[in-house]
């Protein structure tokens, strides 16, 4: 009987006597669901390009927040280092597509999956021997991002915005938005969704294959680099950040592999009811259920759409 | 050269730079003690690790430089990188330890780690020290002969949490008391204690756990702690888990100078990133920080300033890196006395095993090691393995740390019963568990 009211009673009596702390747990989840769907849209634009789930995504993260600090560490100013981030995610995303991706043309989707395994190691050693494994402080006030918090006094108790979450909020709303309008509105977008469906029909109608995989690697790579600043601006900058990017698998899993709209929908889901689960129901199980419940949900909706919220239906013709 | 093969090389380049297997040491010489370090310099874990790993490195590198070894015998220190996963943790012990004609101690790094390594250390005839970590039941040696972990145990440590939080405020009685913990096997090991101590001091638990993938979104745990209002907070924190728990704690007003954290959650690293906002929180230590030792300026002299270690000459005197040296310092004493005891000088495991055990680190001994008032002296008996040391607690100011307490011992008396009961539990179903009978 206990159980059942910890379950059905307690935790919305709770959020009825204490709205501020609900108000709190929402704001919690909005920012982490907008981060969230900020590394799946990362996972998203390569799986759109290339049928490949690409295992390296979350050191990516990792490196594009280390070239940044690292390079203002070695005297390189603040925005100058930015710039330069940015341009080294895009010379990665020339390397991986020249070396990576072009001699594994046609192959076994598998295949390419395996070699993101191996990019993702090898960027891990990259990573290690350029910049060092102990963690850095995120660069935040020489790029100008706001500190400190807005505390509003209300609903009988407080709720805290700290400025750097409401700016992380705002700058994935943007980018998220900017490339969901880029890759559906424009000719790039097109012809990416033609990658997508079919390597050498794009190829037999004068789509180069190898320029929309650099495009899309660099996307990536610079969605990358700014969940690394935000996420990293949250706690530090180091190699822990890429566990941080498995929170995206849920995400894929309820948005699907392929919807651009699906990963911000996804990654808002798993965003608000992983705090929500955590905070209400948390206790019930003796805690810590944030790492699993985002996947627990995903196989829900599993159940009722395995393609994800807005997944393409697969039909096979027999 | 073809691109291919540029990147091949590139790939090949970067797997050594972080490399399993690190050697650090001069050529195997004549006589000669082999002490593998499994460290983690890589890994979400390496916040913590890396400091660990260069302290623990360049003392007994300068041991080599300054002195040519201990007692006529070059120490051969190689490194294992574990990233802090118990299962590449055993996959060094086992590529290690047969090397240079034996290893004479391991030192985990790791609870996860240790807890594997402790049914083997008879067995292989390593001693494991695991120095204020690990298994706490570990302290009674006659049940773990092969097993040390001075200067304390962790049930050690928390009754001293809880000693100094009974001095104040009116004591621990009535209040309640939040512990957030790294879910694994580390962070879990001091909740018996814990419970054991609420119900017989009066006070409330309220247990905080934090997955491995959650280290760095703790919000809806500083929420719970928000909501539950405990009057203080431990924490057992480790990597990454560390700066985010602090960064957390600030962002909802919860008062610093009630939240204490292990010795494991009180590096430079962890703080660095709160800064100012951590100004007030408390961490358990049992050792000083800062260079102004005679060991360590030798450290600078002799290693660091020569370019013979990772840490750069800022770092040396940071919490972390000498907690590192501090095990070193337990290990190169550890050997000499063996050397002593035994006559030997390329002592074997056994031998060590013995110098540990006899281990007795007086204040004189610490100041003919360059180390006076560097920590409380240690004695390590065959009955007492850990030997429930003096600690103090420090505060972090934004920017460093300060003492806030004098030494202090943890409630021995309360605690050596129940590591008696967990030893016992531990070998209740080994009936062929090795033990020793003390006099």
């Amino acid at each position: 009987m206990e159980l059942l009211y910890g379950i059905f009673v307690d935790p919305f009596v709770q959020m009825w006597e204490f709205p501020d702390l609900l108000v709190q747990v929402l704001w919690e989840g909005f920012v982490s669901g907008t981060l969230y769907a900020l590394i799946a849209l990362g996972f998203v634009l390569i799986f759109k390009a290339s049928g490949v789930f690409n295992f390296a995504q979350g050191i990516m993260v990792v490196f594009g927040a280390l070239s940044l600090v690292g390079l203002y560490a070695f005297g390189v100013p603040a925005y100058l280092a930015l710039i330069l981030s940015i341009a080294i995610m895009g010379v990665l995303a020339y390397s991986v597509e020249r070396v990576v991706l072009r001699p594994l043309v046609n192959q076994e989707p598998i295949i390419l999956f395996m070699a993101t395994i191996g990019l993702n190691y090898f960027l891990i050693g990259l990573g290690e021997m350029i910049f060092g494994g102990e963690p850095k402080t995120m660069i935040t006030e020489e790029l100008g991002l706001p500190k400190g918090a807005w505390d509003f006094e209300m609903l009988g108790g407080f709720v805290s915005i700290q400025r750097i979450d409401a700016a992380a909020a705002i700058i994935a709303g943007i980018l998220v938005g900017g490339l969901a309008i880029f890759f559906n509105k424009t000719r790039i977008g097109r012809a990416l969704r033609a990658v997508a469906d079919d390597h050498q029909a794009a190829l037999s109608v004068g789509i180069s294959l190898n320029q929309i995989w650099r495009i899309v690697w660099f996307a990536a790579g610079i969605v990358a680099l700014a969940t690394g600043i935000m996420w990293g601006a949250r706690s530090d900058v180091s190699f822990a950040l890429s566990i941080v990017a498995l929170k995206a698998l849920p995400v894929l899993i309820l948005g699907g592999f392929t919807s651009i709209p699906g990963a911000i929908i996804g990654g808002l889901i798993i965003g608000f009811s992983e705090k929500l689960a955590e905070f209400y129901w948390g206790p019930l199980v003796g805690g810590s259920i944030e790492s699993w419940f985002p996947y627990f949900l995903a196989l829900i909706f599993l159940w009722f759409r395995p393609q994800g919220l807005f997944g393409e239906k697969i039909i096979d013709r027999v | 050269m073809s691109l291919k093969k540029l990147a091949l090389g590139v790939a090949a380049a970067a797997m050594l730079g972080s490399g399993l297997l690190a050697s650090a040491t001069p050529a195997q010489a004549e006589d000669s003690v082999y002490i593998p370090l499994l460290t983690y310099r890589t890994g979400p874990f390496a916040g913590s690790g890396t400091p660990i790993a260069d302290g623990l490195h360049d003392y007994l590198t300068m041991l080599n430089e300054r002195d040519g070894g201990i007692g006529g015998a070059t120490l051969i220190v190689e490194e294992c990188e574990t990233g802090y996963n118990a299962q590449k943790g055993v996959e060094c012990y086992e590529s290690t330890k047969g090397n240079h004609n034996g290893a004479v101690v391991y030192n985990p790094f790791s609870t996860g780690i240790t807890l594997q390594l402790i049914p083997k250390a008879p067995i292989d005839q390593i001693p494991i020290l695991s120095m204020g970590y690990g298994l706490s039941a570990t302290a009674v040696g006659a049940t773990f002969p092969w097993t040390f972990n001075a200067p304390a145990t962790y049930w050690s440590q928390m009754s001293a949490i809880i000693k100094y939080i009974d001095t104040q405020d009116g004591g621990v009685s009535g209040k309640k008391i939040g512990f957030i913990y790294l879910d694994v096997g580390y962070g879990r090991e001091p909740i018996p204690l814990l419970e054991q101590l609420a119900v017989d001091m009066g006070f409330e638990v309220m247990l905080v756990p934090v997955g491995v993938k959650e280290m760095q979104s703790q919000s809806s745990h500083w929420l719970q702690v928000r909501r539950e209002k405990p009057d203080w907070m431990i924490m057992w924190g480790w990597g990454a888990m560390n700066p985010t728990a602090i960064k957390e704690a600030a962002k909802i007003r919860y008062p610093m100078d009630h939240f204490i954290g292990v010795w494991w959650s009180g590096g430079n690293v962890d703080l660095n990133p709160a800064g100012e906002d951590g100004t007030g929180y408390m961490s358990a230590n049992f050792h000083a920080t800062g260079t102004d030792f005679p060991a360590i300026q030798d450290i600078l002299t002799h290693v660091v300033n020569k370019g013979m270690s990772q840490a750069s000459a800022d770092t040396v005197g940071d919490n972390y890196y000498n907690r590192g040296m501090m095990n070193s310092v337990l290990i190169a004493e550890a050997i000499h006395t063996a050397q002593t005891i035994t006559g030997n000088v390329s002592i074997s495991g056994a031998d060590m095993r013995v110098g540990l055990e006899n281990l007795n680190l007086s204040e004189e001994r610490l100041a003919e090691l360059g180390l006076a008032g560097f920590t409380n002296a240690i004695r390590v008996t065959c009955e007492d393995h850990a030997g429930a040391h003096p600690i103090y607690l420090q505060q972090w100011t934004g920017s460093g740390w300060n003492a806030v307490s004098d030494w202090f011992t943890p409630m021995r008396d309360r605690v050596r019963p129940l590591l008696e009961a967990a030893a016992v539990e531990y070998t209740a179903d080994k009936p062929d568990w090795q033990t020793q009978t003390c006099n």
